[in-house]
């Protein structure tokens, strides 16, 4: 009996993964300005990955220091397309490594910031009870810090390297993404397929990971494009600050830092890597409202 | 009403201790540290066991903790290790000067932003709206330094109509402030305008909205009268938080305009291993956040009578 209604009722096949992928990358077109911020957040990943080929120097060698943009080194015969900075290295060439090192550390950051915050969002949200009170009650304490204060202390504390960064980052954002996934799993946990599976005997963690996570990607994956630009941000700033990654491998907002003494005789040491930081962060936030308004949309 | 505001006052009590351990630990965990961190690094073993001795620093971590709590909360920070004088004296004409900041960006901030998310949110996705989000992501795309960079290269640099150093020298000038609170308003205006928006544009598709539409009311007044008081609940909790993003960005705009506020003073204490200004400045900021978010919650109950009275 039932092999025959089976058999009566072809189901259709399922697409692939990637299938699928490919088809709601798709959707972005029907957003402007998703589109936009989506070729941004491309050029400058592009750019970072053949930073190599495309930088017309090394970004750490000492060439001609206060060259103009648009001077032209006697020695190679190149040209300093945004000058140089006041110990002679190439602006062109380090803003291209500097995106490369934000495009390494962000990522990694927010990543890590998300998975921490993923685990405690669904242990918060479906065991309920104790998890719930103790987790909410940190990321609550966490969260009223003025978060700047938070990585002044923290980074000059325990020194300003790549890993105490991260670990800052993470620290200060796990509890803000714990907050969304927990409100998603609040929801999701009562849908039919969680009680399924449930019936099924299925063990908790298959239940978070593979009935409930994945139903929450939506505005997770906003949320994940805001943040990115957010830790960009952060990172620039702190560089800013000097409390960012270690010297001398070029970083945005070390560069601003590092030249602004002199803005008011040679402003484009400062305004390039201003440009570049704030170009990618658009980037990222336009192609976060362009995901919003096709996930609405559906 | 009693209760509830009990239990915010507790909750914040509560969280200050908890943030005052995290800062005692991370600071004052090793009492050779701080020793050397309040004689420099210059010291020997010797100079430092006298410190340490005279001070009361060997004794056990709780006891520390307990007579630091205490010396806190009657207003006593310790000696700034840089500057010589009590913590106090630095840290009030400090706080002072970023209160007055502070002030001058919630005056831009607060009426641009609502006037700027009611006009983009009284009609969802017409061209007027479109162009307001898309203006208010692109300031919030600019980092705070980078905003300021800016402005200093337009009016600084290039118009010369403004100065691009807000240390007060010469006493308060009212041009020096000019260039910090529009760097703070360009950076911060754009959430506030998103959250008014949003809130004016679930208010618009009500029914009393619409009734008021269809018996004719002027569109002015269905504005004015009907939806700005619902619509503008939710911005005013935003507007409260926002005093706590305002604390992180006069760290980045004070230190950049070299404006003598909380903010600078926090960064320089940090960068030179000023130890009890730190502490100073980091537990004030807390309660000054904490402090806010409370007020937040209890003016959002008394303005919505929907969560007042249920």
């Amino acid at each position: 009996m039932v092999a025959s209604t089976e058999a009566a009722v072809p189901l259709p096949r399922r697409q692939s993964a990637l299938a699928r992928f490919l088809k709601s990358v798709a959707l972005l077109r029907e957003s402007p300005v998703g589109m936009v911020g989506a070729g941004i957040v491309i050029a400058w990943a592009l750019a970072a990955i053949l930073a190599p080929l495309i930088s017309p120097f090394d970004p750490n060698s000492t060439i001609l220091p206060f060259q103009k943009p648009g001077a032209i080194d006697p020695t190679t015969g190149k040209v300093f397309w945004l000058g140089t900075d006041k110990i002679g290295r190439d602006i062109l060439s380090r803003i291209i490594y500097g995106g490369r090192r934000v495009l390494i550390y962000g990522p990694i950051a927010t990543a890590c910031a998300y998975a921490v915050g993923i685990v405690m969002g669904l242990a918060a949200g479906y065991f309920r009870g104790w998890w719930d009170s103790i987790l909410s009650r940190v990321s609550d304490i966490v969260l009223s810090f003025p978060i700047f204060v938070l990585y002044v202390i923290v980074i000059s504390t325990f020194g300003a390297s790549g890993l105490n960064i991260v670990l800052a980052i993470i620290f200060a954002s796990a509890p803000g993404i714990m907050r969304i996934v927990r409100g998603l799993t609040l929801d999701l946990r009562n849908r039919d397929y969680v009680a399924a599976a449930q019936t099924r005997g299925e063990s908790p963690l298959y239940i978070m990971f593979v009935e409930i996570l994945p139903n929450a990607r939506g505005p997770l994956i906003v949320d994940a494009c805001l943040r990115l630009g957010y830790v960009t941000i952060t990172i620039g700033t702190l560089g800013f600050l000097g409390l960012g990654l270690p010297p001398p491998d070029p970083d945005w907002g070390g560069m601003v830092n590092e030249n602004r003494a002199l803005a008011p005789a040679f402003p484009h040491m400062i305004v390039y890597p201003c440009l570049a930081i704030s170009s990618l962060v658009l980037g990222l936030n336009l192609l976060a409202d362009g995901l919003r308004e096709i996930s609405i949309r559906d | 009403m009693l209760i509830f505001l009990a239990k915010r006052l507790g909750y914040l009590v509560f969280t200050m201790l908890v943030v005052s351990i995290l800062v005692f630990l991370v600071l004052e965990l090793d009492p050779g540290n701080v020793a050397q961190k309040v004689l420099g690094p210059y010291s020997n073993d010797e100079q430092r066991q006298i410190w340490m001795e005279a001070n009361g620093y060997l004794d056990p971590l709780p006891v520390r903790y307990a007579r630091w709590l205490g010396d806190f909360m009657i207003g006593d920070f310790g000696m700034s290790t840089r500057f010589k004088v009590p913590v106090s004296e630095i840290l009030l004409p400090r706080l002072g000067n970023t209160a007055l900041l502070g002030l001058g960006v919630l005056l831009v901030m607060v009426p641009l932003a609502l006037l700027l998310g009611v006009l983009s949110g009284m009609k969802e996705g017409s061209v007027q709206d479109r162009t307001i989000s898309v203006f208010s992501i692109a300031t919030t795309s600019v980092p705070e330094f980078a905003s300021g960079v800016f402005l200093v290269g337009i009016f600084v640099l290039w118009l010369g109509w403004l100065p691009g150093v807000s240390n007060m020298v010469g006493g308060f000038d009212i041009a020096q402030m000019v260039l910090p609170v529009a760097a703070l308003v360009m950076y911060g205006f754009g959430y506030i305008t998103r959250m008014t928006r949003a809130s004016m544009a679930e208010v618009m598709q009500t029914h009393y909205i619409r009734t008021a539409v269809l018996k004719g009311v002027p569109q002015r007044q269905v504005i004015m009268k009907h939806a700005l008081r619902n619509a503008l609940i939710a911005p005013f909790t935003v507007i409260m938080l926002q005093i706590n993003w305002l604390l992180s960005g006069v760290i980045v705009i004070e230190y950049l305009f070299a404006y003598k506020g909380f903010g600078s003073l926090l960064l320089e204490a940090a960068l030179n291993k000023d130890i009890f200004v730190i502490e100073a400045c980091t537990m004030v900021a807390v309660l000054v956040a904490v402090g806010t978010q409370t007020l937040a919650d209890i003016g959002y109950m008394y303005l919505n009578p929907r969560i007042r009275f249920s």
